[in-house]
């Protein structure tokens, strides 16, 4: 029996299977986007199961199913909303559907093919904790999701499930769509609020600006991710008791993962989490099916574009923070990057490099300088012009943004052992040490390929036709003796 | 440009949903791009008046978003992607012919004024390497053939429908009912706990 492995025409990308559905239950339908679809598949019935409970209560069954964040961070969200300082109001939540990690897609599907279901974990968190007004901050270049968003936004208001006295109840909600202009940091929750501000989209300092204790106006805010508040109805219509009887202990539920590049077919699967490993995401049946015809597995990047590269070597890791950081990477933001034999690593590394490089916000030296010095010596390097000192200069510029010990994986190729994540850096946020985890990688698994570019020289030619110049300048210099 | 007077009632409207007006500043800007066509002094000038900011100040917000454009870019802008998952399915390749296509190298915008190519990051639809969007409607799997139908189609005018000239990025605005919404208040003038919260927990 071959295990199911369904694509909807119009959800490009997106695969179904024989496993758990806690976000994805409605991808199957054409018309997900719409009210009508979400009432009769169950919709806002996770918001009426949560208004029948005194607010804490649902806080309680939050923290029970410990809902990990799906951001990047996995910090539990249950906790996170407790976090907020006593007494102190109004508190806000701003939803990050910023989504830009390289490799990384979920939210956007769950924005444009089911916005009724993040707004109603919207609400569901609103209630819990006490939040009085919700802005949710969906990335500028996603024309579809803010128009699917907008519209149900629309509907559920004229429906009566946000604005005053939702459902005839006390809970009194307002939901603000808000879209960003094009600027990848802004995911960062600090520089979300910065920009939600009306600002440049520049992260702040934590401490002291930690979104909980002083966040968007100065105020107590949540910051989640699109697919954590996206759990939150399943949640609360089936409980905590059977959230977490799908995954592991530390890593229950689901998650969407999305895996891209060499593989026979590319594909955003909600996977059961803590369990499904690597191996099973990118030779599974049912998911990517193994490496395209002919090829063979080089190098993955396990967790988004910002996490240290993995080989062959840990393809049996499960999606389990703890396990996947011993290992010397992070889960992150559910993206896995494949690069078969054909890949030219320094190539490869480049393209990462120059995201970060070009996406730093300049507010620190050592990523706004260092980043864009490691861009530079790869480019160098990659076009052929490199000398040996380049490759020592990488690790230096590097370790001015990371110093110590930078994480990598181990290999048994290489006599190497792990060196397990995280690492120390000189930055405020996660942006400078992004641009130099794929020159890290890279360089520490396939420091011959840097080598091999070294030894050939490219030939720029000045003039299009030197020797015949040469020739003629030989000939007058001969007429001269 | 300043905003039309159709286009301020959409301003006020909008800025009338956050606590704090400068809070619209960046969908003030996208409403002056989609006027415009790119963001004008005078655009910019307006929505400080408008928000209580200066227009150094809206500027300064301005110029540190990919989106927003200074001077005229085509009617189309096409961008595609470079970062990694794209790159390993060919997307050099494809940017490669694209500037062959369109006569213009990336980052340039065609003499009829009608294409700007950019070379843009990650479009978050990996799968679907190599990807563009064309004034951020998606292309998925885009081969040479199809990026030539695609300029093809949008030069005789057939996907008027789908993708609206460079300005307007989302179609369908939020509209919140006057006699629906909660309305948005300044922070300081909160100071107790929501109605909902049980005065127990709100201590806590
Ligand atoms: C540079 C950078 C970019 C980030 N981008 C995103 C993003 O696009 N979406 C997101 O949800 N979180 C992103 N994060 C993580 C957020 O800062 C934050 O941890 C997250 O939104 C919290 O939500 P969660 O607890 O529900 O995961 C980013 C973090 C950093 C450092
Ligand atoms: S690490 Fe880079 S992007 Fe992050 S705050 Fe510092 S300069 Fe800005």
């Amino acid at each position: 029996m071959t295990a199911r492995a369904e694509n909807y025409p119009y959800t490009p990308g997106f695969y179904a299977g024989d496993r758990p559905e806690i976000v994805t239950s409605r991808f199957k339908y054409e018309d997900s986007y719409t009210l009508d679809r979400y009432l009769a598949t169950g919709g806002y019935e996770g918001l009426k199961a949560a208004l029948a409970k005194p607010a804490p209560a649902v806080h309680e069954e939050v923290k029970a199913a410990t809902v990990l964040g799906r951001g990047g961070a996995g910090f539990p969200a249950g906790t996170k909303w407790g976090l907020t300082p006593p007494g102190v109001f109004p508190r806000y939540l701003v939803v990050n559907g910023d989504e830009s990690e390289p490799g990384t897609y979920k939210d956007r599907l769950l924005m444009e093919r089911d916005p009724h279901q993040l707004i109603e974990g919207c609400l569901i968190a609103c209630y819990a904790a006490g939040l009085s007004q919700c802005f949710l901050y969906i990335r500028g270049e996603m024309a579809v999701a803010q128009e699917r968003v907008a519209q149900a936004l629309n509907d559920a208001y004229a429906a009566g499930y946000i604005g005053k006295n939702i459902l005839g109840s006390q809970f009194s909600l307002d939901i603000v769509l808000h879209w960003g202009a094009g600027a990848y940091v802004v995911g960062e929750e600090t520089a979300l609020i910065e920009s939600l501000e009306g600002n440049r989209g520049m992260p702040r300092l934590k401490p002291p600006f930690f979104p909980a204790a002083i966040g968007l106006y100065g105020q107590p805010t949540v910051v989640n991710n699109v697919e954590t508040l996206a759990n939150l109805p399943w949640l609360l219509v089936n409980g905590a008791a059977e959230y977490v009887k799908i995954g592991t202990e530390t890593s229950p539920g689901t998650r969407m993962m999305a895996v891209s590049g060499h593989v026979k077919r590319p594909g955003v699967f909600e996977v059961v989490n803590g369990s499904t490993t690597f191996r099973d995401l990118i030779y599974g049946e049912e998911f990517c099916q193994g490496i395209r015809d002919g090829h063979e597995l080089k190098a993955f990047v396990p967790g988004g574009g910002s996490a240290p590269w993995f080989l062959a070597d840990q393809l049996d890791l499960p999606l389990e923070g703890r396990q996947v950081g011993a290992a010397g990477s992070m889960v992150g933001s559910g993206a896995v990057m494949v690069m078969d034999e054909t890949t030219d690593i320094p190539a490869a590394a480049l393209t990462l490099t120059a995201f970060y490089a070009h996406e730093s916000c300049g507010k620190c030296a050592p990523c706004r300088e260092g980043g864009t010095w490691l861009m530079r010596i790869l480019e160098r390097v990659v076009a052929g012009h490199g000398t040996s000192r380049d490759l020592d200069q990488l690790i230096q510029v590097g370790e001015t943004i990371c110093p110590g010990n930078f994480p990598h994986a181990s290999s048994e190729r290489l006599g190497l052992t792990a060196v397990p994540f995280p690492y120390k850096m000189t930055t405020i946020c996660f942006v400078g040490p992004s641009a130099y985890t794929p020159v890290h990688s890279a360089l520490t698994l396939f420091r011959d390929e840097f080598e091999a570019k070294l030894v050939k020289r490219t030939f720029i030619s000045v003039s299009s036709a030197p020797v015949e110049v040469a020739a003629a300048n030989t000939q007058s210099a001969g007429a001269h003796a | 440009m300043r905003l039309s007077e159709d286009n301020v009632r959409v301003a006020l409207e909008i800025i009338g949903r956050y606590p704090r007006p400068r809070s619209a500043t960046i969908p003030l800007l996208h409403l002056a791009q989609q006027q415009d066509g790119y963001v004008t002094n005078e655009a910019m000038a307006h929505i400080g008046e408008l928000v209580g900011a200066t227009s150094a100040e809206v500027l300064g917000t301005a110029t540190f978003y990919e989106m927003f454009k200074f001077e005229p870019v085509g009617k189309y802008l096409v961008n595609i992607c470079g970062t990694m998952s794209c790159a390993l399915l060919g997307s050099e390749e494809l940017m490669h012919h694209a500037e062959h296509t369109l006569g213009i190298k990336a980052g340039s915008t065609t003499a009829d004024g009608l294409f700007t190519l950019e070379h843009a990051e990650c479009q978050a639809a990996c799968t679907e390497a190599p990807t563009l969007q064309v004034n951020y409607r998606y292309r998925f799997r885009v081969t040479n053939e199809t990026f030539d139908q695609l300029i093809e189609d949008l030069r005789a005018g057939r996907l008027a429908d789908e993708i609206p000239a460079h300005g307007t990025v989302a179609k369908i605005r939020q509209r919140i009912p006057a006699d629906k919404g909660v309305g948005a208040v300044p922070p300081e003038s909160v100071t107790a706990p929501p109605s909902w919260m049980p005065a127990a927990e709100a201590a806590k």
